[in-house]
């Protein structure tokens, strides 16, 4: 693993993700690189030295310097609305990391720690901007052509709420064996013909769209924390093993 | 190396004392944990020391014998939140080791759920370590690590193992689960020892 340390990161560009979030590209030339499914810190100051730190998730993996994040408005927070709203491309902000090497996907079929074996299925289930680390897992899953199994099971609010909405449906549309098993679930807007009327995520839909237990799947679950307990409850009491569940609380209740 | 960052204010000024570097004060409860919440009941719930020189076990009722208290603490969680002055009930874990002789320097903190966390032996005594079960006149919740979770308020919360179940004496500081996944083998607050 990458030894985290302080960088100074410059904003390279600014984009809407969704009515509510924007996908913010940092160039940081001394970034070692990142896994996918890392996070780093994320460090404002202001002119009377007075700081802020949130960690985030990065979207994006490998050797490059540029690391991509997707940040959420949380009304009322103290930084997300910043780097929603003010941050531009040009400004400057310090980032630590990477961080985290257990809710990380490695290709080659290994996840982080555990012995290669390559059949296991992955299955990926986040809710809002908790897809942000899954994405960076699906990236690097397509990037490298490997044939593991693949699914995200993704819960949003409404179509215009999916984050990196044309990345997912181009890693679902990728050729087999690489293609991405793509579950959109929405829970107050669904678009016309969508496999069912917008609702909340239940036991049983997750049980009919994951992957089923006798295929020992590794899970990532990432989200508000009440979504991850909720998930990563019923994948236990469905009799997927506990060590097999890997889980990113965002916060929020 | 600190900047600017343009047009950033940030929210509030009166910092407060307590607060170590980099933390922000919530009033809810964060959630910091790495797999699902493992369902333990107090009937089944066991805790044991084991040293070099054998094995101690407590059910719950043998651990509430040893004698309650009420502390009230401040926690800092290594993503940047802290809560201060909570009030927690539990059993210190001097009264635990009045039972038990190690010549050990440090312990390994074990969880239902295959958690594991080392701790220096020292910083765990003299009142500064609790086996907690309640949290703001509430029993823990299962989220926060009930029935019993350790409680070390001056290390990183993640040194404080929810759904305690054990300690095992070491006589080196072995990395336990979140150390060999990153964060620092000590977790001090004031020192900012979040990563390695
Ligand atoms: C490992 C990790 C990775 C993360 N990755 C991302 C990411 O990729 N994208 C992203 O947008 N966010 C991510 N978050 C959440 C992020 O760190 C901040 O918590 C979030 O941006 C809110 O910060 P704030 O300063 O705006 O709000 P604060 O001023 O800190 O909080 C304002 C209020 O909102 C509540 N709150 C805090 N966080 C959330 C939340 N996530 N959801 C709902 N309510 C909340 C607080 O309890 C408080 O009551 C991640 C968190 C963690 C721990």
């Amino acid at each position: 693993m990458t030894r985290a340390a302080w960088h100074v990161a410059t904003v390279a560009e600014v984009r809407d993700e969704t009515p509510t979030a924007r996908r913010l590209t940092l160039e940081v030339p001394t970034w070692p690189g990142n896994e996918a499914g890392a996070h780093l810190d994320l460090r404002l100051t202001a002119p009377d030295g007075y700081q802020a730190t949130r960690s985030y998730s990065i979207a994006s993996s490998g050797d490059g310097t540029r690391v991509v994040l997707a940040v959420a408005e949380v009304p009322e927070g103290e930084v997300s609305p910043f780097l929603v709203h003010d941050l531009r491309a040009g400004d400057q902000l310090e980032v630590h990391g990477p961080l985290g090497a257990y809710f990380v996907w490695r290709p080659g079929g290994a996840a982080a720690g555990a012995e290669a074996s390559p059949l296991r299925p992955v299955q990926l289930i986040g809710a809002g901007s908790g897809v942000v680390p899954l994405v960076a897992m699906a990236a690097a899953h397509d990037e490298g052509a490997d044939a593991t199994p693949f699914r995200l099971l993704y819960s949003v609010r409404t179509p215009a709420d999916v984050f990196f909405a044309d990345e997912l449906r181009a890693f679902a549309e990728a050729p087999a064996p690489t293609r991405l098993g793509l579950d959109l679930v929405y829970t107050r807007d669904a678009p016309a013909g969508a496999a069912r009327p917008p609702g909340r995520l239940t036991p049983d839909l997750v049980a009919e769209l994951a992957w089923p237990v006798e295929q020992r799947p590794r899970i990532f679950i990432c989200g508000p924390t009440p979504f991850v307990e909720a998930v990563a409850g019923w994948l236990v009491a469905a009799g997927h093993a506990p060590e097999a569940i890997r889980t990113e609380r965002f916060g929020g209740a | 190396m600190s900047f600017i960052t343009r047009g950033f204010s940030g929210r509030s000024r009166d910092r407060d004392e307590r607060l170590p570097p980099g933390q922000t004060l919530v009033e809810d409860w964060p959630v910091l944990s790495a797999g699902p919440t493992p369902d333990v009941s107090t009937d089944e719930w066991r805790f044991e020391v084991r040293t070099e020189s054998g094995r101690h076990e407590w059910s719950w009722d043998e651990m509430q014998a040893l004698g309650v208290e009420d502390v009230t603490v401040d926690i800092h969680c290594v993503t940047h939140w802290s809560k201060l002055g909570m009030a927690w009930r539990g059993v210190p874990l001097d009264r635990i080791f009045e039972e038990v002789e190690t010549s050990h320097d440090y312990v390994m903190a074990h969880s239902y759920g295959g958690y594991t966390t080392n701790v220096p032996l020292d910083e765990l005594l003299d009142g500064q370590a609790w086996i907690a079960f309640e949290a703001d006149g509430e029993p823990l919740d299962p989220e926060h690590g009930g029935p019993a979770r350790l409680l070390v308020p001056h290390l990183y919360f993640w040194k404080s193992a929810k759904w305690i179940r054990g300690l095992v004496t070491m006589p080196t500081d072995d990395p336990g689960f979140w150390e060999q996944n990153g964060y620092h083998l000590h977790g001090d607050p004031w020192t900012e020892e979040r990563y390695w």
